[in-house]
């Protein structure tokens, strides 16, 4: 953050929580950052009435008092975009937690710690691939340095529209403050650094926004399979507390087939950020070799980090990821929870006295979500480039008392591509993913049928619908079976209720924490979800036969079936063959037993 | 311009816990204020809102009283507590001063009973087991050291006795230390604190406890600082001094209510019936203060009891709640109509933490799998006897029938045990074996092969068959 200070600071008169009032700030800007108080703490204007200020601070206010001063910086929230991102784990407002934790010399977060999101003394290996005399324009690459497990570009920053190359360092390694280029434009000669600066709450440009049409693999069978979600898509995963939000998110995180991962814990739980800080590192990314750490960003506001800080989180985390995006990469922004983001935004309107919407929320929360989601796509970069870059969106949201009616989850609900609701009942019967088949949804479902053909071979569409169709038969008989009890169902009718048991047990059900089931390609989900319906295919006929349902069940194959999901891909193929041998061998002794 | 050290006479306006002054400039937001009335009382207040023409006061404890000539003395200071080791043993209020007729406490620091957050990149992921010797909690709600697992429970179910039975029990195994006790009643009934008072003194624990009081008929306005002030003490016992500390805190509803009560008198807008829309951040404050920290020995494992109002599990507080912590322990009250102790209903209870707590090394390696197939076969059979109550038992499939009688063995056998009954973790699971042999082999679709051949019970006699 800059350290440029404004003549005339201003004067706190009145401070309530984290709202504080100053005199004297004629001229200062709405979304000014300021530093407030003896200890400058950092803030952010929100309102200005004449010569007066209204400010909202990022830290704890406890023991500020009138008459201490306001510092004004000129600039908006700004996040630092350059080589260093990725990695780290920073606070809402982008900074280190490790640097924190050094300056505050402990392991509490004490106030007033000024820390730069990108370390200053660490040297990149730059790789220039312009040279004096070029013609660039905002968004051309003006060179490459490695970091983590992307070749990072540096790019003319979008505030230069066009400009001629005049100085360029040679290859070597550099500090980010070092101007490796230095172009002319109109304004005169400018100096190009490896990062520069961009306000949070503003979109970074693009040329052109594209459909999205390919699939982002997640590894989880349930999303891919049923309701997927796809590069530069948007997903909401909305579930009362227990029903696994968390954990989606993480394997997402985790799996997801991106080149970029931006995680936001957004008000949730200290010992979950520490969970994903423990376990990133040895997680290894199939694509790249390297830690998972290497290919994400977190950002961790958890719930007793203060609440200002949790409402600029999820936009600084957003502009990490279009950053990223703008080099032609692949992100996912994964924020848990977009709620407390919206919680946040109600009591920062409460205090400044703004008249409540629907339950406390202000009147603008919808605008709020969009922006937000907005944000994600799939675009045409910058610059001379005929570079594809996509931002995809998944946020948890956290309905109160588990009710989807809330606002939160229902403006949500209108601006996202999928929809993921979690379910209790299918969480107390520890049924995980527990994405409750009947009210979810996915808009991407139908542009996905090439894709599948292409890359596995299969029609997976197909399958898909034909698996929904026999769940949601099972789920009528269900109502039914509640009422008159299994026993009084046909045994036709039990069939589809045995199918759709093994579908739901042998496809649906996934054990994030086993070391093969934790993730699923999409050729072993094809194969698995097509074996599993030929179960009830085959099992039909022997109905007509006579065969007992009683008998089905008791099948040995069934529980081959059942287990077939822990088999691990390269022994996959032999297992099915296995499987449904046995299977044909048990319907042929039992039609036999009945003949 | 500070005000600090200053004493000012006269205030403008006393409503309800709230006094406002006007004319006092410098006072800081959250400063601690002396307010002496002319007869000589004294009350302790916290500064709400800091302004240059007006100041708003909380007062805590009871306003009767106060009078305009009221003389307030800023203290310049946030509200800080005396810690010390010396505070184990001892008995204190609300506020963090002596009740038990003992002498003040000699301080090592003063600390803000607001606490800092901790910094998640210096939070140490817990992962080790708690041995509660209760198998409900030790075999499907593994706790482990530095979690935060409250007690959902309702009025008249025996949550007391749950939390008392895991302070008396709980051990970390392989550690010889025992946890230290912090304890914090919030507007509970003498008798409650009686009964927790008489426990520690029976398992010999007093001394290793500090106990914090807020009555029922205590100050409202105190039950806002209880928590904080316990907590506030269990952080420098913990991660000052290196104990495992096992913080009780009862009743979190109370609390919660106390909070409603200002923020109305605050005028400020409510959220969900009533309560401030700002209880999550709050709730947050408190719960979020366990846990264990990189390079220092202590820890914090926190087990707030909340009473549901009307059982209601959507209601704010358990929601907000639950939001928060890291699962919960659910108590049920048809478990406890039919004689169930501890009646815990392990469905809508969640340990988030267990999967890192358990497996081999930590349990037994057949542990996750068992306790993932305890759960769906108490599912199923919980919903085969919501199906007796329709159709009668006579209606249902052999398979139904089995899996109601799993689950009533499950509740007799595996969750029911006696208030002084230990149960070491193996035990616990082999009566979990035991019980889920009644399902066929296909059934156990959550145990692997290679987990059925060891430890299931009938594959145990075959084997050991075919070896003689």
């Amino acid at each position: 953050m800059s350290e440029l200070v404004y003549e005339g600071k201003g004067v706190i008169v009145h401070i309530k929580g984290p709202v504080v009032e100053a005199e004297g700030m004629r001229g200062a800007k709405i979304r000014e950052v300021v530093y407030v108080g003896e200890e400058r703490l950092i803030g952010e204007i929100v309102r200005i009435e004449g010569d007066k200020a209204i400010i909202q601070v990022y830290e704890p206010t406890g023991g500020v008092k009138a008459g201490e001063p306001v510092e004004r910086t000129g600039e908006p929230l700004s996040a630092e975009l350059g080589p260093g991102l990725l990695g780290q784990v920073l606070d809402g407002l982008g900074r280190p937690l490790e640097v924190i934790a050094e300056k505050a010399g402990g392991p509490f977060i004490t106030r007033g710690i000024k820390a730069p999101t990108l370390p200053r003394d660490k040297k990149w290996q730059w790789t220039p691939l312009v040279k004096p005399g070029d013609d660039v324009v905002a968004g051309d690459v003006l060179g490459t340095v490695p970091e983590g497990s992307v070749t990072h570009k540096i790019m003319l920053p979008p505030t230069i529209e066009k400009a001629k190359v005049v100085e360029v360092l040679p290859e070597g390694d550099y500090t980010i403050e070092e101007p490796v280029v230095v172009v002319e434009h109109i304004g005169g000669k400018e100096e190009v650094k490896m990062y520069h600066k961009w306000p949070v709450r503003t979109p970074r440009p693009f040329r052109e926004k594209l459909a999205p049409v390919e699939l982002l693999v997640t590894g989880q069978r349930v999303i891919d399979t049923f309701f997927p979600i796809v590069k530069g898509g948007t997903s909401a995963v909305p579930g009362g507390f227990g029903t696994g939000k968390t954990v989606t998110l993480h394997q997402i995180s985790k799996w997801a087939d991106a080149d970029v991962v931006v995680y936001v814990g957004c008000g949730e739980r200290g010992n979950e950020m520490t969970d994903l800080l423990h376990t990133f590192p040895k997680l290894v990314d199939p694509k790249s070799g390297k830690p998972l750490l290497e290919r994400s960003v977190l950002i961790a506001n958890t719930s007793n980090m203060p609440v200002p800080a949790r409402e600029a989180s999820i936009f600084m985390g957003i502009t990490y990821a279009e950053y990223y995006r703008d080099m032609g990469l692949h992100v996912v922004l994964t924020a848990d929870s977009t709620s407390r983001w919206a919680e946040a935004l109600r009591e920062l309107s409460s205090r400044l006295e703004e008249i409540p919407s629907e339950r406390g929320y202000p009147a603008y929360l919808p605008d709020y979500i969009a922006s937000f989601y907005e944000r994600a796509g799939r675009i045409k970069v910058q610059g001379k480039r005929d570079e594809l870059g996509s931002v995809a969106v998944i946020g948890a949201v956290s309905p109160s008392g588990g009710d989807l009616n809330e606002p939160v989850t229902q403006h949500t609900m209108r601006y996202v591509g999928a929809f993921w609701a979690l379910d209790k009942d299918l969480a107390f019967k520890r049924h995980f993913p527990s994405i409750n088949w009947l009210r979810s949804f996915s808009k991407y479902t139908g542009g996905l049928r090439e894709w599948w053909i292409e890359n596995t071979g299969h029609d997976m569409m197909a399958y898909r619908d034909k698996a929904m169709a026999l769940l949601q038969r099972a789920s009528s008989l269900e109502e039914v079976a509640r009422v008159v009890g299994e026993a009084a169902l046909s045994d036709e009718n039990r069939l589809v209720l045995l199918s759709a048991e093994l579908i739901k047990e042998g496809f649906l059900v996934q054990n994030a924490y086993h070391e093969v089931d934790t993730y699923c390609s999409p050729k072993k989900q094809a194969l698995l979800l097509k074996t599993l319906l030929e179960f009830y295919d085959r099992a039909r006929p022997m109905i007509d036969a006579g065969v007992p349902i009683s008998r089905i069940a008791e099948m040995k194959s069934l529980g081959l079936l059942r287990r077939l999901k822990f088999v691990p891909e390269e022994e996959f193929e032999n297992a099915v063959k296995e499987a449904i041998a046995q299977l044909e061998a048990e319907i042929s002794s039992l039609l036999a037993e009945v003949r | 311009m500070s005000v600090y050290g200053l004493t000012y006479k006269g205030i403008d306006q006393v409503k309800g816990p709230l006094v406002i002054m006007r004319g006092v400039p410098g006072a800081a937001y959250e400063e601690v204020v002396r307010i002496y009335s002319e007869d000589g009382r004294e009350w302790f207040g916290q500064v709400l809102e800091a302004g240059r023409d007006k100041v708003v006061i909380q007062v805590l404890g009871d306003t009767e009283g106060l009078d305009s000539n009221a003389m307030v003395k800023f203290t310049g200071s946030t509200l800080k507590i005396p810690v010390s080791d010396e505070m184990l043993g001892r008995v204190f209020n609300g506020a963090g001063e002596p009740i038990d007729g003992g002498p003040k406490i000699r301080a090592d620091d003063f600390r803000d009973i607001n606490g800092a957050p901790i910094n998640p990149a210096k939070r140490d992921y817990p992962d080790e087991f708690i041995e509660t010797g209760i198998s409900a909690i030790d075999g499907m709600l593994s706790l482990v050291r530095g979690q935060k697992l409250p007690i959902f429970s309702e009025s008249g179910l025996p949550h007391n006795e749950v939390a008392a039975q895991v302070a008396r029990q709980a051990v970390v195994p392989g550690k010889a230390e025992r946890f230290s006790i912090v304890f914090a009643a919030i507007g509970l009934k003498y008798d409650d604190v009686l009964f927790f008072r008489r426990q520690f003194e029976e398992f010999g624990a007093l001394s290793r406890s500090v106990l914090f009081l807020n009555l029922a008929n205590d100050p409202v306005i105190e039950r806002i600082t209880t928590p904080r002030v316990a907590l506030t003490a269990a952080e420098y016992l913990a991660f000052d001094l290196g104990m495992d500390v096992l913080v009780i805190i009862t009743d979190m509803t109370n609390y919660c209510e106390a909070l409603r009560e200002l923020s109305s008198a605050r005028e400020e807008v409510p959220s969900r019936k009533g309560y401030p829309g700002y209880m999550y951040s709050d709730l947050a404050s408190i719960y979020e203060r366990a846990g264990r920290i990189i390079g220092r020995p202590g820890s914090i494992t926190f087990m707030p009891i909340l009473t549901m109002p009307g059982g209601d599990l959507t209601h704010p507080i358990p929601d907000l709640t639950g939001y928060i912590t890291e699962g919960q322990i659910f108590l049920d009250l048809d478990l406890h109509n039919r004689g169930i102790y501890p009646p815990i209903n392990v469905l809508p209870s969640l340990s988030r933490l267990m999967k890192d707590g358990i497996g081999p090394g930590k349990t037994r390696e057949d542990h996750k799998e068992v306790s993932d197939q305890l759960y769906a076969a108490y599912s199923q059979g919980t919903k085969a006897r919501e199906l007796v109550q329709i159709v009668g038992e006579a209606g249902l499939s052999p398979r139904e029938k089995l899996y109601l009688e799993f689950a009533r063995r499950f509740e007799r056998e595996f969750v029911a045990q006696g208030f002084r009954e230990r149960r070491s973790i193996e035990e616990t699971l082999d009566i979990a074996w035991d019980i889920l042999s009644i399902l066929p082999e296909a059934e156990l679709t959550r145990i692997s092969e290679k987990t059925l051949n060891k430890f299931h019970p009938k594959r145990r006699i075959a084997a050991r068959a075919e070896g003689e």
